[in-house]
This record gives C-alpha cells, structure tokens and sequence, in this order.
C-alpha cells in the first residue's frame, strides 16, 4: 500500500483548513522546542563567538577534524573492501554442495551476526596489547598500539559486515529465476562455476542498492572507535572540543560531517536503485517476474512520492 | 569459566544492558510509532519533520548521539535526569539515563521505518474501506491501519529489538559499567583467558537475541493477518 495517496482521500475546503490549522500548530510547537533549546544553549554560554570562532581557523581543520576524517576513512574503506570480498566468499561457501562447509560457513555467520561490533573490537584490541603471544607476534611483525587499534576496528568492522554482506548476496542468488542455475548446468558448466560466474555476478547486480547501504552502516560504526581509543573523528573532536572549550559545537560539526557523508551515499544507493528499476522496465524480461517488480516498483515510487505528501 | 563469571560479575553487567534495551525500546517504540504517524499525516510540514528526523538520525553514529548525550547535554546544558543531592550514585544513575536517551532518539528512527514497512503490508481496501464507512484520518490509523501494521512490522521491529539489544553496549562509551566495560576490564587482568573472555560474553548475546528472533518469527505467523 503506497500509504500516502489512500490513507485519506483528497481534502474538501474544510479538512483544507484544518490540515492548515495543524500545519501551523505543528510548526509552532516545533520552533518552540527549537527555541527552548536555543535559549538553554544561549544561557550557558553556548553562542559566545569564542565558541565558534575556532571553525574560522585552519588550525581546527588542519590539526584536528581533517586528520580525524581521514583516520575515519581509512578505517572504514579498508572494512569496506574486506567485508565485500570475504561476505562474497562466505555466500559461496553457505551455498557449498558440501554440507559441512555448509553448516561451518552458517555457524560462523549466525554468530557474528549476533556479537555486538564493539565486543569483537575490543576484545581484538586487548588480545593484541594484552596477550603475551599476540604482543610477541605484534612486535615481530613491527606493529605498534597504535596499529593495534586500527586493526581492531578493521576487525570488528569486518567480521559483523561480511556475515550481513553474505546473507545479502544469499538473498540475492536465491531471488534469481531457477532457469538462470540451469541454463548453466545445462550447458555443461558445474554447480561451482554456475555460482561463480552466472548467480553470484546477477546477484550482486540486483543487491547494489543494498551493498551501499551497507557502506553507510560500516562507516556509522567506524566511531565505536572512539571507544577503543583510536584516533578517529570523534577522538579529535573531543580533543578539539577540550583544546577550544567548545565541547557541544564541536560535536555539532562532527555530527553535520557524519550525517553529510552518510546522506551522500544513502542517495547513491537510492539513485542506483532507481536507475535499476528504470532499466528492468525495457522491453525484456517477462512473465511473473516482471509483475513483481512493478509492484514492487510502485511501493517504491509511493515512499519516494510521500516526502512531498497528498499536494494532489 | 564459572569462576571468572563469578568474579567479575558479568551477569550483574549483562543485567544492565538488559535495563538499557528493555527501557529504551519502550520509549523508542512509543517516539517511533509518534515519527511514524508524523510521517503518514496528511500534513506536510508534519511529514517533512518526521522525514528530516528519520534522515538526521539514521545518518548519525549511535556512539556520537551517546557521547553527545554526555559531553554536550550534561556537561554542557545542565540536564539531569535524577535529584544530584544527597545521591552517591549520582553519575552512573544520570549516565544510565543519558544512554538511554541516546538509545532512544537512534532506535525511534528505525522503529519509525519498520511501522511504515507494516503500513506497507496492508492492502489498499483496507484503508478505502475504513474511509467508506465514514472514519477520519485519525480514526482509521488508530482503529484500522496502526493495529495492522504493528502486525506486519512484527520482524522489522524485532530486528530494530536485536540491533537495540546489541548496541546497549555502546553505552560505555559514557561509563556505564555494562558488559563491554566488564569484557574489557577481563581483559586487562586476565590476559591469558582472552578467547574464553570473549566466547563468554559473545555467547551471552546470543542467549539474548536467539529469543527475540524466534520469538518474532512465532509471533510474526501467529498475528499475520489473514487475507
């Protein structure tokens, strides 16, 4: 159901008014919250110029929110990567012929699926500092804490979004057509290169909208960082924040830079996926597949369309 | 294995997170259903707030809303959640609240998008009929389109229940002393019983959340409306 257009029907005269009405109401009682807060923020001094002057300076950007970004960054590509190339190979091998790697495969994804990230990060960072063995193995291999931590947040990052990745790829080959499985094995090929080089390339295709999205999931919990004191956005902030004694606008202007790149990609994913549901509707594909995309094609418009609501 | 448990308390610590997720679902539930009639209401300046809290929130990480909850609301404007005189347990009672706040403002987006993922379940004669027989915008949500909804959302909601279950342990970020705090505290004075460490408190999320998601595949075929 596209709830916008048959919740209600198109309003008369009068439910014109009273939508007016509580249009109104609704925007006052939110610029009175909005005001509410100014005002607590103005009483405790948050609107001194000494508070937001240090965003004019290079120095905060240089020193402290740019190599905050790029620790971030990094932290969350190289998750990123990983995840998409280990979730691809463990979606391979939870669809095995083998029924133990089968099991083993499902175990370990049910699992990691279930361990909150910030566990996974913080028990590999203090097995890595911690542990006699892993120190030793640390120092031979001439890593440092400081390694140590980002490594933890790779980890963490790594195990919980290759398990998701894996069951999102899953999804994918499973709603592919069967014919696409054996037209393959009817040309001779077996079940393996079937996955490798006819399920799993369509899957993937038709499961781009969801990849991204995982992208924004990986970058939101590369903070939990902060947690494990590697040297991310937040980190830098709370060190900015103690530097200037500007605590709360400092975090507002990490918060506006999370939720700007996080917006970005999510629109990606979006227009991906748009572009796709455009695409389907050419002439080919056919039968009951295509009856099922355009329904689900017309949920979609609905929740694209609701954002302006019943201006009919 | 039973003796670690004991010593270090870990189910006093999980007993927190348990607090944390059960009293911040409740709350998100309620903020959540509120964004999502914001959301379906005929009114756009309504739908257009409940959208930008959606996408604001959504957007944000969980340990900044925690730490901001702290850093900037406490320390910085002054909330308190619990009387600060005469109470020596004046911090870790007003962190628990603060990271039940955060908890709250993060899930009540995705509780938001799960209901409007039920509303999607319904059929469109359902809302037509409601509206037939003569019910009001607010009248067929309350008594037609909301209980349906909640019914369909079931597995969405559980699974915002789960990620909520999990994320209660971003709470230490703000020293609340729950299971991540106690894991790492394990950690430090027993080095060499690391992997059993992990293996305990990992297997405790799973006892927690294995239910839930049962729970909601039951739940979900038990109420699915029929049609």
């Amino acid at each position: 159901m596209s709830a916008q257009q048959v919740l209600f029907d198109i309003p008369g005269p009068k439910a014109r008014a009273r939508h007016l009405l509580y249009g109104v109401l609704g925007t006052l009682v939110l610029l009175g919250l909005l005001v509410l807060v100014l005002i607590r923020m103005a009483n405790r001094g948050q609107f001194e110029a000494a508070k937001w002057t240090p965003f004019l300076e290079s120095n905060t950007w240089t020193f402290y929110l740019l190599p905050g970004l790029v620790t971030t960054l990094q932290a969350a590509a190289v998750a990123v990567v990983l995840s998409m190339v280990f979730g691809i190979g463990l979606a391979m091998l939870r669809m095995s012929d083998l029924a133990p790697v089968r099991w083993a495969s499902g175990v370990f994804v049910e699992f990691f699926r279930a361990v909150p990230v910030l566990i996974m990060m913080i028990f590999t960072w203090q097995m890595l500092v911690k542990n006699p063995t892993m120190v030793r193995l640390m120092d031979s291999l001439g890593l440092t804490g400081a390694n140590a931590t980002f490594i933890a947040v790779v980890v963490g990052l790594v195990l919980y979004n290759a398990s998701v990745i894996c069951e999102i790829v899953r999804n994918g080959v499973g709603s592919l057509p069967g014919g696409q499985r054996e037209a393959g094995l009817s040309i001779g090929l077996s079940s393996a290169q079937v996955r490798r080089s006819i399920l799993v390339p369509q899957a993937l295709t038709s499961m781009l909208p969801a990849l991204v999205s995982q992208i924004v999931v990986i970058t939101k919990d590369s903070a939990l960082g902060y947690i494990i004191t590697y040297p991310e956005l937040l980190s830098r902030t709370r060190q900015l924040g103690s530097a200037n004694a500007n605590t709360l606008a400092a975090y507002l202007v990490a918060a506006v830079i999370f939720i700007l790149i996080n917006y970005a990609i999510s629109k990606l994913a979006e227009w991906i996926e748009g572009r796709q549901r455009r695409k389907r509707r050419g002439p080919t594909g056919g039968g009951a597949q295509t009856e099922d995309e355009e329904q689900a094609g017309q949920r979609a418009d609905g929740a694209t369309l609701e954002a302006g609501g019943a201006q009919r | 294995m039973l003796e670690l448990i004991e010593q270090f308390n870990v189910l006093g610590a999980f007993w927190l997170n348990i607090r944390l997720a059960a009293v911040s679902f409740v709350l998100a539930m309620v903020l959540g259903t509120v964004i999502a009639i914001l959301r379906l209401a005929p009114v756009s300046v309504l739908n257009w707030f409940g959208a930008t809290y959606v996408t604001l929130l959504r957007n944000t990480p969980l340990t900044l809303i925690i730490v901001f909850a702290n850093l900037g609301l406490w320390l910085q404007l002054g909330i308190e959640f619990v009387p600060r005189e005469g109470n020596p347990n004046f911090i870790l009672e007003n962190n628990f609240w603060l990271a039940v706040l955060g908890l709250t403002v993060y899930h009540a987006a995705f509780i938001c998008e799960a209901i409007r993922s039920g509303v999607n379940t319904i059929p469109v004669g359902q809302s037509e009929a409601a509206r037939s027989i003569g019910l009001g915008f607010g009248q067929s949500l309350r008594e037609v389109i909301l209980p349906q909804a909640f019914r369909g959302g079931i597995t969405p909601i559980g699974n915002v229940l789960i990620a909520l279950i999990k994320n209660t342990t971003v709470a230490v970020a703000i020293g609340n002393r729950e299971i991540a705090y106690q894991m790492r505290n394990m950690m430090e004075f027993r080095p060499d019983a690391g992997i059993l460490i992990f293996l305990i408190v990992a297997i405790g999320f799973v006892i927690l959340t294995l239910p839930v998601g049962l729970g909601t595949s039951w739940l979900s075929s038990k109420l699915a409306v029929k049609r």
